[in-house]
């Protein structure tokens, strides 16, 4: 069942000359941790502030459950928010904080000190209930932040980037404890961010949107292994899929003066194509696209090469992801060799073929 | 952190001690001159010291028996009080709208109410004493506390820009926890604008208790005069009595000293969070 559906939803903000959202279709299912991802401006913090009735929406509709928010009053639309700098109340202590939403809403302050001690407990918040925001660690006050949403128990949370403000290794770890938390309590979750990487390891299902339009929505793995157009394929995944803008000549493209070996119904209809293979399904061969390594990156586990492919019409930059122990110097020329079925094939529109 | 003090910049810090010391002096000099004078003899307030042979306490005691004191100071401290509050509590509203709510016109309106503090007061007061007279609040203590009690476009000023700084987060984190815009005010706001509150209260209360112009205007009686017209009156009646004068000047000064000596800290921090300060 989709507990928060976008139906055609579009905002655009006056004076601008296109949509922050254009016509979003997009069903979250029950107790789905939903990641919004895509450069700055794609519309992701749009779409989650619709969500929340921070924003109007110009058209469409936005359902959770079978209600109709779309004009509904944010505090009547059971949801919380996550907010990137946390926006805790400075002047309430910590439980004040966490309880505040209850106390708006008139529960009984048996019931409020309950909730907030509970959540506290399960974020490891008990001991510092009594602090003000101004005392609590980055770390901290992002927890509180988390206990305040979890307090009111909503149908839906929303976050909003909320690990960007964190160190990277706490940014590490917070993010599997919100991925276990959001397990383990079940709630649905529309979750926005700009790094792709919290967005492969903490979503049921990313969305990747782009000026304003979604590109693909799918599982992780999904995402990574058939991406719908090129904007996908060199967004997600790190370093970027190789992309390399091929004509077709007889129904034959090569590249770097290597035949690549392109399936006859995808060439038969272009002139010209985009391939992409992944960094990874590259490697140094005896045959293969030839390439002229510009810099060597040594990670240790892995190395990188960055290269041009030595082609005299169109040289194109290439990135291979090789074993750590291979020793390759600047400059060096080489092959890289790869499966056939790795590549990925995409029209002059970009979307996929095949 | 700065290394050991060199003879630079211990000369360096001399010079500035040295000039924060005559201003200061300039500052304290008359207050000191008004206490010395307060202890003197009517015939010795002329002499140049500071400090009287043989003080004269009685100039304070004379001071009760020459006017009203208490009945006055109890006015002063009720019109100051009823005014403060009504200025940060409408100021603070004002400010919030002006702040943040949207409606139409609001910048323009902004600017118009703005621009009153431009009007001095000389050109208004006669239009409100008539409107008093209209309204029979002449001689009457509401003469004194409604006009002042429904904000000024300073105070609003003040408050709008302190809002203006606040996070617009915190705002919409009390939406989503169920928050009316009263309540944004009221519960999340006004408690963390306490700094310009402050100011704004700390500067409100002396201005009325300063205040002459318009008490002079508007009250006759003596039992709801307000200190300083009584320090007026008693020059009149008494041609000139100068050590009681002061010594009067001394008295109702206190309060204001004690008030400020309490809310001195909170009152510099909030100039400075209200970017009031001379930076």
């Amino acid at each position: 069942m989709a507990l928060v559906t976008f139906d055609s939803v579009t905002r655009h903000y006056p004076g601008a000359d296109r949509p922050a959202l254009d016509a979003l279709d997009l069903a979250v299912t029950d107790g789905e941790f939903m990641v919004l991802v895509g450069p700055s401006g794609c519309g992701k913090t749009t779409t989650l502030r619709m969500l929340a009735g921070l924003e109007p929406v110009d058209a469409g509709q936005i359902y959770i459950g079978d209600h109709d928010v779309t004009a509904a009053d944010p505090g009547h639309r059971d949801i919380a928010m996550v907010f990137q700098n946390y926006a805790l109340y400075p002047h309430m202590t910590v439980a004040q904080n966490m309880g505040f939403a209850l106390k708006v809403a008139k529960t009984p302050k048996a019931e409020i000190r309950a909730r907030v001690a509970e959540a506290a407990q399960l974020l490891g918040l008990a001991e510092l209930l009594g602090r003000k925001p101004k005392d609590l660690s980055g770390g901290e006050r992002q927890r509180v932040a988390m206990g305040r949403a979890i307090v009111r128990r909503p149908q839906v949370f929303l976050m909003d980037e909320p690990l960007s403000n964190l160190d990277a290794m706490l940014r590490v770890q917070t993010r599997n404890q919100i991925a276990e938390l959001q397990r383990r309590l079940e709630i649905t979750t529309v979750y926005v961010t700009h790094d792709q990487v919290e967005a492969m390891t903490m979503g049921d299902r990313v969305a990747v949107l782009r000026d304003g339009v979604l590109q693909q929505c799918a599982a992780p793995r999904e995402l990574y292994r058939t991406p719908a157009n090129v904007f996908v394929a060199g967004f997600i995944g790190s370093p970027a899929m190789n992309l390399f803008t091929v004509p077709v000549v007889d129904g034959a493209a090569s590249l770097g003066g290597y035949h690549l070996g392109v399936p006859r119904e995808i060439s038969s209809a272009a002139t010209h194509l985009v391939v992409g293979i992944r960094p990874e399904h590259l490697q140094i061969a005896d045959r293969g696209i030839g390439v002229e390594v510009d810099f060597v990156e040594e990670l240790g586990a892995d190395t990188y090469l960055y290269g041009t492919t030595v082609d005299p019409q169109t040289s194109q930059s290439v990135v291979a992801r090789v074993p750590g122990n291979t020793e390759v110097r600047r400059g060096a020329r080489l092959s890289l060799g790869f499966d056939v079925t790795a590549l990925h094939f995409f029209g002059s529109d970009g979307a996929r073929l095949g | 952190m700065t290394g050991p003090p060199t003879r630079h910049r211990i000369a360096g810090l001399l010079g500035v001690y040295a000039g924060l010391g005559a201003v200061t002096a300039c500052a304290l000099f008359p207050i000191l001159w008004a206490l010395s004078g307060s202890l003197k003899r009517q015939a010795e307030i002329s002499q140049p010291m500071l400090l009287p042979a043989h003080p004269q306490w009685s100039n304070y005691v004379e001071v009760f028996a020459r006017m009203p004191f208490w009945r006055m100071l109890f006015n002063t401290i009720l019109y100051a009080g009823c005014v403060t509050a009504g200025q940060v509590f409408f100021c603070s509203l004002a400010g919030y709208a002006f702040a943040r709510l949207p409606f139409t016109g609001r910048d323009t309106l902004f600017v118009l109410y703005l621009a009153t503090l431009m009007v001095p007061l000389t050109v208004t007061v006669i239009p409100q004493f008539i409107l008093m007279r209209v309204f029979g609040w002449t001689d009457t203590m509401w003469a004194m506390i409604i006009p002042g009690l429904l904000g000024s476009a300073f105070g609003t000023y003040l408050m709008r820009q302190f809002f203006a700084t606040l996070p617009i987060d915190l705002e919409e984190a009390a939406i989503l926890d169920g928050c009316s815009p009263w309540a944004i005010y009221w519960r999340i706001l006004l408690p963390h604008a306490k700094p310009a509150v402050m100011v704004l209260a700390v500067l409100t209360w002396i201005n009325v208790w300063n205040d002459f112009l318009w008490p002079l205007l508007m009250i006759q009686r003596k039992g709801i005069a307000t200190l300083t017209l009584g320090l007026v009156w008693m020059q009149g009646e008494y041609v000139a009595e100068w050590p009681v004068l002061m010594a009067a000047s001394m008295l109702m000064l206190a309060p204001l000293v004690v008030i400020y000596a309490i809310a001195q800290r909170a009152f510099v921090s909030g100039i400075a969070a209200t970017g009031f300060g001379g930076r």
